[in-house]
């Protein structure tokens, strides 16, 4: 029941940080608003896993202040915070059964014995476990104990947030979807603030209403899946999101031109904002770039990956590798042929970062 | 765990233990069962006394089962007050232990150094720490008015020999507790905390059950070890006063090396044998029953 | 946290208590005689390096010390290198009698060396190897093979059985993969092994005093036979009371690191 704030919030696991290098985790700014489900993407060792800690209070950071509402909770032990985490891999009480285990957290806070009976049923009846309810913690599988452990999370309906920490590693990959919907429904349940670190796109994506994208202990860009989809603010989110990514092409850029080698290719939009001319790059996402046998730029055709509902080339234009979509109606596709740039999808980077345009 | 492949030429692996094991266990195993069947004249002569020995040994109406029967008592009694102290002591030190850090090296190598100090040496250090003259344990205690004399009283000789025992053994508890605690993952001490759990709640939930493999182990190496006490209190105690520390092995080598009977001591040494090997059936089911169900 | 604190307090009580007596005996191992009989000193006021050096100048403590160092050097050879091979066979396979086989081991390893003394006595007097450093290192190998085999079973369990079959595809023989690849795998074992192997040997006395006479006499045994010979040396007594704790100190110090685990005979 809480917006919790994140005022410049920065972690070296240095003692005394001396460069911008030696932290985990670059100063941030961010508020996380109460009801949401964020994710925080990125690759392994990216800061996200500790941005998280320090959310919870496992990690006092090196820098900035952490906000609960008003309340400064930046030195407050985990737990005076009221925050539920669930971990990668699952802990679970073994001396307990599944009913003591999700009832444990209640129990630490002394709640009335029939209000957590019925909260433990609840939230059992939401993860499927209700026949399991009186076994033996121990004798379950992975995948059931881990479900113990998203119940302990979820079972505490006062917490300021859920926090998750790629708790669906350990699930077979059938079950994965399963439990990530019934996740979303349960949040959609429960009207809480949820945070779930994963480094796996599809499940960022279909689990949240935002997405912080992290690279190298940054926060590159916070949005909608969409917005991470359509305009990419930084060049790594492009290549990070989507399979494949981002198409990134060195450029150069005159009115709204742009020029690779001696191909002229045209923007939706002019930069007259752009003084250097140095770094450019233009992005385009494989779906904005179409395949054809003649009219457009040409390129010699490497290989071409076909996944049954669409075929992508694997082209070079001009020397630089390109992916491009092959149209339904194109049957085969020989070693030439030429390559189209849906105008509207083309963006601009400079030191991978995206220059907004003005309409030509 | 479960798929192991069969193969008998493994045999060919454990053959040089088994002939070594077999040298060292059951040729002079032979001899005890032998002298405990016979009776014997004089050097070099002996006759089949069939299970008189061991009549005599059962039966507490006899003045050697009688003697017996009280050393086996001690013994337990022995093994049960040591095995009281030095299982709760290892594991509250354990927990004193720092994970990491500077500190844990040091602590380890000063506390396993008590271990490593040969038995009769660790007698020789309690017989002097022990004296009221130059010991400072003696001294301290007749200092503060105690009637401690480890010669003359049989309550301060036990004290001593259980002190001695745990001064020397609990090391062994620490240091297997804290292997279990440091296996445990950080992530259930966090999950604890986020679940606000109590420091009791950690200890109950969490860190006992985990410890209970290497616990069991704990308990049983030093049930044996206690039931096997001989040097220390022979240099300390050398059995007394009177026959109050007298423990079995004791009696054994006194019935055995001191008045040369050999068929009691023998028939004493197979009985001894075979309480030990019950007790070591049983903790060896508990062990494999564990790690079955781990595994499991 | 609230209670590190107290923890610290309670560790540092512990350590010291633990330190007292061996504190107490390298005090009185730094006294004479007559300074230690005069009255209780927490501290040596004169200390003096006397007894020491009247050991290290008899000949016979020498020998002593070098009897004791070379039954236990032979015993962890002897015991590691036999229990290498079984410990993987009883990890690895299953065969005919296996388990009774480990159980059979394992009481050995709890085998009460009183009960031993004498049939052990009359056993290598009969095959002339007593008073001889081989009686003592053959002696201990009863209790002391079990245990390199029960904790290196615990480690052999701890490589993963890919990597036996990973070589025997890369086509490696079974001997130079057990030596190249297999040993080097589970050093820290062998390492931990060896130290318990030392540890048992050079802290056991009941046979090893059983088992010889003059020639052989372990240094511990010295000791106890001086005190008792000269009265009531208790200066001497102490200082050779120290130095027998040195080669344990020591070997302790090389394995501080593997420790925990190592006590834990690769099991947690």
């Amino acid at each position: 029941m809480a917006r919790i704030t994140l005022d410049g919030i920065g972690h070296a696991y240095t003692s005394h940080p001396r460069s911008d290098a030696d932290y985990a985790l670059k100063p941030l700014h961010h508020v996380w608003e109460q009801g949401m489900a964020y994710a925080l993407l990125g690759p392994s060792g990216c800061g996200k896993t500790t941005l998280l800690n320090i959310i919870s209070g496992l990690i006092i950071p090196s820098a900035g202040r952490l906000l609960f509402d008003d309340r400064d909770v930046t030195r407050l032990p985990t737990e005076q915070r009221n925050i539920a985490q669930v971990f990668q891999f699952p802990v679970i009480y073994d001396t307990m059964t599944v009913a003591e285990n999700l009832a444990f957290p209640l129990r630490n806070r002394k709640m009335p014995k029939a209000a957590i009976q019925a909260r433990v049923a609840e939230v059992a009846a939401m993860l499927e476990l209700t026949p399991d309810l009186h076994r033996r913690a121990r004798g379950l599988t992975a995948d059931a104990k881990q479900k113990v452990s998203l119940g302990r999370g979820l079972v505490r309906s006062d917490v300021s947030a859920v926090l998750f920490d790629e708790p669906l590693t350990v699930i077979d990959p059938a079950l994965k979807w399963e439990l990530r919907s019934k996740l979303k429904a349960v949040h959609r349940a429960l009207d809480l603030l949820m945070i779930y670190v994963t480094h796996d796109q599809t499940e960022a994506l279909t689990f949240a209403d935002r997405v912080v994208v992290m690279n190298d202990g940054r926060a590159v860009q916070i949005g909608t899946p969409e917005e991470l989809f359509e305009r990419p603010e930084h060049t790594f989110v492009g290549y990070f999101i989507g399979s494949p990514g981002m198409n990134l092409l060195p450029a150069r850029i005159s009115g709204n031109r742009a020029y690779i080698g001696s191909n002229e290719i045209s923007l939706g939009a002019a930069y007259p904002t752009l003084t250097e001319t140095t770094n450019l790059q233009i992005g385009i996402r494989p779906d904005f770039v179409t395949l054809s046998s003649t009219g457009g730029a040409e390129v010699q055709v490497r290989r071409v990956d076909d996944f049954g509902r669409k075929r992508l080339a694997h082209v070079t234009l001009g020397g630089l590798p390109l992916v491009a979509t092959v149209p339904l109606d194109m049957p085969s596709v020989g070693t030439a042929a030429c390559v189209n740039f849906d105008a509207s999808h083309v963006l601009v980077y400079q030191n991978d970062i995206r220059v907004e345009g003005v309409a030509a | 765990m479960m798929d192991k492949p069969w193969n008998n030429r493994a045999w060919l692996f454990v053959l040089p233990v088994l002939a070594l094991v077999l040298f060292s266990s059951i040729v002079p195993m032979m001899t005890v069962v032998n002298y405990s069947l016979q009776d014997s004249m004089g050097v070099n002569n002996f006759f089949w006394n069939g299970d008189a020995w061991f009549r005599d040994l059962l039966d507490p109406s006899t003045e050697i089962g009688a003697r017996f029967a009280d050393a086996l008592l001690r013994t337990f009694a022995f093994s049960a007050a040591a095995l009281a102290v030095e299982v709760p002591l290892g594991i509250a030190i354990a927990l004193c232990l720092p994970r990491r850090g500077w500190a844990v090296g040091i602590s380890l190598v000063i506390i396993a150094l008590p271990m490593l100090i040969p038995w009769n040496v660790v007698g020789t250090i309690w017989q002097i720490f022990a004296r009221a003259d130059i010991g400072l344990f003696g001294a301290a205690l007749t200092g503060i008015g105690l009637p401690y004399n480890v010669t003359q009283d049989s309550v301060s000789a036990w004290v001593t020999i259980v002190v001695i025992d745990v001064w020397h053994w609990t090391p062994l508890v620490i240091l297997l507790s804290y292997a279990g605690l440091r296996a445990i993952p950080d992530a259930y001490y966090q999950a604890a905390r986020i679940d606000g759990a109590s420091r009791w709640a950690v200890f109950v939930n969490i860190e006992l059950p985990k410890l209970q493999k290497v616990l069991v182990i704990a308990v049983l190496l030093r049930f044996m070890q206690t039931f096997m006490i001989y040097t220390e209190p022979v240099v300390v105690t050398g059995g007394g006063p009177g026959s109050a520390t007298t423990f079995l092995s004791i009696d054994l080598v006194k019935i055995a090396i001191g008045q040369v009977d050999v068929g009691s001591a023998a028939a004493m040494s197979l009985v001894y044998y075979i309480i030990i090997l019950t007790a070591c059936w049983i903790f060896f089911t508990i062990m494999t029953q564990l790690d079955r169900r781990r595994d499991a | 946290m609230r209670s590190a604190v107290s923890s610290k307090i309670a560790l540092v009580i512990y350590l010291i208590a633990l330190m007292l007596p061996v504190y107490w005996l390298i005090n009185l191992s730094l006294r004479t005689n007559a300074d230690i009989m005069s009255g209780l000193a927490l501290w040596p006021h004169h200390p003096t390096l006397e007894k020491y050096r009247a050991i290290f100048d008899d000949p016979t403590w020498v020998h002593a010390f070098g009897v004791s160092l070379s039954y236990v050097a032979i015993n962890t050879v002897i015991s590691v290198a036999v229990a290498l091979p079984a410990a993987y066979a009883f990890n690895r396979y299953h065969f005919i009698g296996d388990k009774h086989l480990f159980f059979w081991l394992f009481t050995n390893l709890m085998a009460p060396s009183a009960v031993f003394a004498l049939p052990f006595f009359n056993l290598f007097y009969a095959v002339g190897l007593f008073d001889t450093v081989w009686a003592v290192a053959l002696a201990h190998c009863l209790f002391n093979v079990p245990l390199a085999v029960w904790i290196l079973e615990g480690f052999v369990g701890g490589v993963p059985r890919e990597i036996d079959e990973t070589a025997a595809i890369d086509g490696y023989s079974f001997p130079r993969f057990f030596i190249r690849l297999f040993l080097p795998l589970i050093a820290n074992g062998i390492g931990v092994t060896a130290f318990f192997c030392f540890m048992f040997s050079w802290v056991e006395q009941l046979l090893a005093t059983t088992l010889t006479s003059s020639n052989a006499l372990p240094f511990a045994a010295v000791m106890t036979r001086s005190y008792s010979a000269s009265g009531m040396d208790w200066s001497l007594l102490a200082a050779a009371g120290v130095l027998t704790m040195v080669p344990g100190a020591v070997v302790i110090w090389f394995v501080r690191n593997h420790i925990a685990k190592g006590f834990a005979l690769g099991r947690v």
